[in-house]
């Protein structure tokens, strides 16, 4: 019923585009206080809509899956929340998505951050997992089965110097349990005892500096998921083959979810990102056709004159 | 000596860092890593010294009655707030049993992340939708080629990143035509577009650290001339 509403809602907003148009050609641009609206709504009411639109997936994130996929059952996997509440819409499905496959196929997480909400993101990611029946199941224990080293600050020097030993940066982990004392983290000194990094960036420190050190210099596996604005800056690195795969914004976080059979909170926010990009494309072409019409009109009075 | 000193600690540094990438044995590798540390304190030391500052400005506002000095008694007393909260979660979880971190679910310092900080700094980033919104209406013109080239990828891009585009053509064609172009376009010109832009980045980084190493460039330590 909600979802019906909503759809004809969005139909009959869509239609008073047109008005919209009209306004604008004739002259007299509606105020920023009604475009606000219009973005608001678009924004809010595919969250209530239930429809599935098409959702190929791109390479990138297979080629993750793939790998992700690839990965043994025990195998550790170093996963570094770099993003902070803004970011989360985008980045935190994606890291739901990725701790419950993690859980869900023995994976051992070892968690840190190099932003300072990095860690409480992880915390809230790892609470989300443990609430699926599936993962429940498996009754996983904290510095077993995941670890949360938490916050260093240092930013790119703290992969530098994890690259020697991941004790010196990362002593205690945020029980203040002392490194050696956590079953996960024995036998774990650097990056050659870790089989893949998992970074979810949303900007500086994030990607760009795991690629750097983490791969060019410590020869790490690196996955990313970054924020559609970040992803654009990463490319270069996915193309030279130095990272494995990236997840690219929401459609990235939606895909991987698909992929890996996590029904999450993406595929949900796709659709309020769909319509929103859809209003911002037509307010575009609105402004456009009415900038040109005027132009012309303009054009013709001066020549009649 | 004044001048001097900090020179000499900025050249040891930036060689130590620089040759210890081509040779990472002793005794560079072992100076790049106490260097590293260093690095590490100095950036948590930054930190308070924000914490310090900001009490400071925030303090003289209040003393002076700057105008919105109210904003500034509520800036300190969430600082405080906060801090007292994640030290007393964070005490708690110590002797609790099992033992758990101060940010670990239930304990009040996630409340406070949670249900304030979230929520508080979300909203303020999401209001850029609405910016975007207006601009895309009033401020994105195709006045000229470059504008046009511009706002052609642009709106391939919108339009393919989401399933938009191809939900739209979807009753004429099965192929995903707008979701492959747009993957093309990030691929290709963007990363051309984007290598571009790095080396450029990176030539600039090496010529600035060179003439910062060999004492060229003094402006980092301020003083004048």
């Amino acid at each position: 019923m909600l979802s019906t509403i909503a759809t004809v809602l969005m139909t009959l907003i869509g239609l008073s585009l047109f008005y919209v148009l009209y306004l604008t050609i004739k002259g007299r641009p509606v105020e920023r206080r009604m475009v606000f609206l219009y973005i608001g709504l678009g924004v809010m009411l595919p969250l209530m809509m239930k429809i599935a639109p098409p959702l190929p997936i791109t390479s990138d994130v297979q080629k993750l899956c793939d790998y992700i996929e690839k990965l043994e059952p025990d195998s550790k996997v170093l996963c570094a929340f770099d993003f902070d509440p803004p970011s989360a819409p985008e980045l935190q499905p994606m890291a739901v998505a990725f701790v419950k496959y993690a859980f869900k196929h023995n994976l051992k997480m070892i968690i840190m951050g190099l932003w300072p909400q990095g860690p409480q993101q992880a915390q809230l990611a790892i609470t989300t997992a443990l609430k699926d029946s599936t993962v429940a199941s498996h009754s996983h224990v904290e510095g077993v089965d995941w670890v949360n080293l938490g916050f260093q600050s240092g930013n790119e020097f703290v992969i530098q110097s994890m690259g020697s030993t991941f004790k010196s940066m990362f002593p205690r982990d945020t029980r203040l349990i002392p490194y050696d004392s956590i079953p996960l983290m024995k036998n774990v000194v650097n990056f050659s005892n870790v089989d893949f990094v998992m970074n979810f960036g949303a900007g500086k420190p994030g990607t760009i500096e795991w690629v750097q050190l983490g791969v060019d210099r410590f020869k790490a596996k690196l996955g990313a998921g970054n924020t559609a604005v970040q992803a654009t800056e990463v490319y270069p690195y996915l193309r030279s083959g130095q990272l494995v795969g990236l997840l690219g914004g929401m459609s990235g976080a939606a895909e991987f979810e698909k992929v890996l059979n996590e029904k999450g909170k993406a595929s949900t926010f796709l659709l309020a990102q769909m319509f929103g990009h859809a209003m911002v494309m037509a307010f575009v072409i609105i402004g456009n056709v009415a900038y040109f019409v005027l132009a012309r009109k303009q054009k013709n009075s001066a020549t009649n004159a | 000596m004044r001048r001097e000193v900090p020179l000499f600690i900025t050249t040891v540094a930036g060689l130590v860092f620089a040759v210890s990438y081509f040779i990472p044995h002793f005794p560079f590798g072992a100076s790049e890593s106490i260097f590293g540390d260093w690095v590490t304190i100095v950036q948590a030391f930054a930190i308070w010294l924000g914490v310090l500052n900001l009490l400071k400005v925030s303090g003289e506002r209040i003393m002076r009655r700057s105008p919105q000095w109210q904003y500034s008694v509520i800036i300190i007393l969430t600082l405080l707030a906060t801090l007292v909260v994640g030290f007393s979660s964070g005490y708690k979880g110590i002797y609790a049993n099992p033992q758990h971190a101060y940010s670990d679910t239930g304990t009040q310092f996630d409340w406070l992340y949670q249900s304030v900080y979230s929520p508080l700094s979300a909203t303020m980033f999401s209001m850029l939708a609405f910016f975007v919104g207006s601009a895309s209406y009033r401020a994105f013109r195709a006045r000229n080629i470059q504008a046009t080239m511009l706002l052609i990828s642009g709106f391939l891009v919108m339009g393919g990143r989401v399933p938009l585009l191809d939900r739209l053509v979807a009753p004429f064609t099965t192929h995903t035509i707008f979701s492959d172009l747009a993957n093309w376009i990030m691929n290709y010109p963007n990363a051309a577009g984007q290598r571009a832009v790095m080396i450029g980045i990176a030539l600039g980084i090496m010529s600035s650290s060179l003439r910062i190493i060999l004492g060229i460039e003094r402006s980092h330590i301020g003083g004048g001339s």
